[in-house]
């Protein structure tokens, strides 16, 4: 460990490689959990053949996109339909670079992040990288050269744009609350003032939310891909390992939507109520925790606790209509946020934030 | 709402044509509609019919009445016993036949637990078409005893071949009728469930308040029949205006809706598999002792002459116009399908609407292309 450069450069690539690693495991597993979980909430079971109980299964999933054949429609747009796939599933694994899983920890001697990096715009790197996935849905979707993608693309393009504005604007109440940008400083702001953005903020934290939910165009919003209208929207015409990216894009998203809703509203990989129960977290049973499998373990209780929802969405509610779900986010969220933003914003003047 | 221009805001704007199955998730089988589409508004639409033509009315001038019997459980093979039922209605008035009292009420039975069923699946289905998937599964639970129950009389689960001219093939088996009373016992429970799920959630009241709306008159000169009829506040059911079997016997309700929406004919069918409950326990308390077949020559041959017999079936009347030249075999046996005429009104409701609309109102009409295409 003498020469510096060894720590420059190896450090951060093991910890690509680890990350990577995990969301796209992570990614595959929720599509696994949600089959399982919709099975149990429908009076099914669910996937249970391959592997004990079914475990095996995501790895059959993507075994199988891999050797399928991958289908180029002789009408697409060759170039740009094999550029969508790309464009969706980049920016949702490149945002986690910057999403923190816990606190520095001590490994051979030398201090080592739980986190790629610690941008000090984080939050705004992660709305900003995000939003490019538009573009890989639309282009996929008029690539494809078929109405039902096109129509899917263009509903897509409406709905990201327009729900990215109340969540941004939700986003910004919780920057007021905690004074950064950096993700791991709003996280260390609601561990100094001892209380997580959730409770002052609950009206932006449900906006966002819902926000997210219609970001990932997951059920009630799916619309892009209503299988009973479009039949699968923007990806109707791909298949093989093109459809496995947009697949694992979707899934790598909601990840991506719940860590930050974890990171933002629900103090990251702080253990729940310092306060009143900081005597027991102290206690010997958790003590001997590694630090970073206590933090990491926080962060993946309240990440998974957010993904049930969306699954447990998906099974109860219809789908909204395309020009309700445009009122609702126009006329409802962005003039909500808006006043929310005010009033957290008088708040935090009067109160005063994390500082 | 006919008016092509009043929905287009920009009357240089390029339709797209789009071609809604033959193949597509929502059509339920093989209906295609030619959809003209401004955006996401339908300027127009056009349902292409005939993919599952099989010629059944041309099957049945080669077939004995009651060989005739088989091929109309593939015609609306949701609603097997009603087709049934109609068939030999007809002949049996034609021939002057009196069914025992003891076969009537086990078709009625039959019949009522088949709308029960049909009406599961468009509920099923419609949910799953509006977006919610959940339903599809804790409706098909219900189903499957309907289902079980009709093989234990019958044998067979969906194409149930149950009935014959002058009464019922097999009586009763042991015990059956104390299973059916258990099961429409608990069956309302359970519409009470799906009904938590949907008939006040905000969503699907959106979905479906205002979408796909007909006036009374215009669904009577469509010729609608059955819950899209009723929906729309015209109180007419066979079984009360025409009453068959023992109907007359037995108190039941026509629930009726107001607006002609599809969430009033949600509200219709929800209602009717209450009443159809209600049929079956009120069949199952009268069911008389006694022969289940009546005395019928060996070869049906009814005498020369015409008859156009209807029963309400799941999806509204279901008609047979029988014409016979004194064989075995009938000279002419016309369907009249309630699907079908369904259908025609589609355009018209669907006009103006969005795509997502479409899809409901496909939904809402409860088709079955097997008795469109016969």
């Amino acid at each position: 460990m003498a020469n510096p450069w060894v720590l420059f450069l190896l450090v951060p690539l093991v910890k690509i490689v680890v990350i990577l690693g995990v969301v796209i495991l992570l990614a595959a597993y929720l599509s696994f959990f949600e089959r399982k979980i919709l099975a149990y909430m429908q009076i099914r079971i669910g996937p249970n053949r391959v592997g004990p109980r079914g475990w095996l299964q995501p790895i059959a999933d993507a075994l199988k996109l891999f050797v399928k054949e991958d289908i180029l429609p002789s009408r697409a747009e060759k170039f740009v339909y094999m550029l969508g796939p790309v464009l969706v599933t980049a920016p949702a694994l490149v945002v986690f670079s910057v999403i923190p899983f816990g606190t520095g920890f001590k490994l051979f001697g030398a201090e080592v992040t739980p986190y790629l990096t610690d941008v000090n715009i984080g939050i705004l790197f992660i709305l900003g990288v995000s939003s490019v996935g538009v573009y890989g849905i639309i282009l996929g979707g008029w690539a494809s050269n078929n109405k039902f993608s096109l129509m899917g693309g263009l509903r897509s393009a409406a709905q990201l744009v327009s729900y990215e504005v109340p969540m941004g604007l939700s986003v910004v109440t919780v920057l007021l609350m905690a004074s950064s940008l950096s993700l791991v400083k709003i996280v260390e702001a609601q561990r100094n003032s001892g209380v997580w953005f959730v409770f002052p903020g609950f009206i932006a934290f449900f906006i966002y939310f819902v926000c997210g939910v219609a970001e990932t165009n997951r059920n009630p919003f799916d619309l892009p891909e209503a299988e009973s209208e479009l039949v699968a929207g923007f990806h109707t015409e791909y298949s093989g390992m093109k459809f496995a990216f947009y697949f694992l894009a979707e899934y790598a998203n909601m990840v991506v939507i719940s860590s930050i809703a974890t990171v933002l509203f629900l103090g990251g990989w702080l253990p729940p109520f310092p306060n009143w129960l900081a005597g027991v977290w102290a206690a010997p049973v958790f003590t001997w925790i590694p630090t970073v499998i206590w933090n990491a373990g926080w962060f993946l209780v309240k990440m998974f606790a957010f993904l049930f929802v969306y699954i447990w969405f998906r099974g109860t509610f219809p789908r909204y209509r395309f020009d309700q779900l445009m009122a609702l986010g126009w006329k409802v969220f962005i003039p909500v946020s808006l006043v929310n933003l005010m009033a957290v914003a008088f708040g935090v003047l009067l109160i005063g934030g994390s500082r | 709402m006919g008016d092509i221009e009043a929905v287009k805001p920009f009357p240089d704007s390029e339709e797209m044509e789009i071609s809604f199955g033959p193949q597509h998730p929502a059509t339920h089988g093989v209906l295609r509609v030619m959809v003209k589409l401004d955006g996401e508004r339908i300027v127009d639409a056009k349902p292409i019919i005939g993919y599952l033509h099989r010629g059944t009315e041309k099957i049945f001038e080669r077939e004995t009445y009651n060989g005739a019997i088989p091929h109309t459980d593939r015609m609306d093979y949701t609603a097997a016993a009603t087709n049934n039922q109609g068939l030999v209605g007809a002949v049996e008035r034609m021939m002057g036949i009196t069914v025992p009292p003891r076969a009537s009420y086990i078709r009625m039975i039959l019949a009522e637990l088949q709308r029960i069923a049909s009406h599961i699946i468009w509920l099923g289905t419609h949910a799953l078409d509006i977006g919610a998937q959940s339903p599809f599964f804790y409706t098909f639970e219900e189903r499957e005893k309907i289902l079980d129950l009709y093989e234990e009389y019958c044998g067979a689960r969906l194409t149930l071949n149950a009935m014959r001219v002058g009464g019922q093939p097999y009586d009763l088996p042991e015990g059956w009728a104390a299973r059916c009373k258990t099961f429409v016992d608990q069956f309302p429970a359970r519409i009470a469930e799906w009904e938590r799920l949907l008939t006040t959630n905000r969503i699907w009241k959106l979905r479906t308040v205002g979408v796909g709306v007909i006036s009374a008159e215009s669904a009577i000169e469509w010729g609608l029949t059955g819950p899209p009829l009723r929906g729309s506040g015209v109180n007419w059911d066979i079984r009360k205006v025409f009453p068959y079997d023992h109907y007359d016997e037995v108190e039941f309700e026509i629930p009726i809706g107001a607006h002609g929406d599809t969430y009033d004919r949600y509200l219709v069918r929800m209602e009717e598999m209450r009443q159809s409950v209600r049929i079956v326990q009120q069949c199952l308390a009268r069911l008389p002792e006694g022969p289940v077949m009546a005395k019928v020559p060996k070869v049906i041959k009814p005498p020369k002459g015409e008859i156009y017999f209807s029963v309400e079936g799941p999806k509204g009347e279901l008609g047979y116009y029988v014409v016979s030249d004194g064989g075995a075999n009938p000279y002419r046996l016309h369907v009249r399908p309630s699907c079908f005429i369904n259908l025609q009104a589609l355009p018209e409701m669907v006009r103006g609407q969005l795509v997502a609309d479409l899809i409901a109102v496909i939904g809402t009409l409860d088709i079955v292309l097997g008795e469109i295409d016969r």
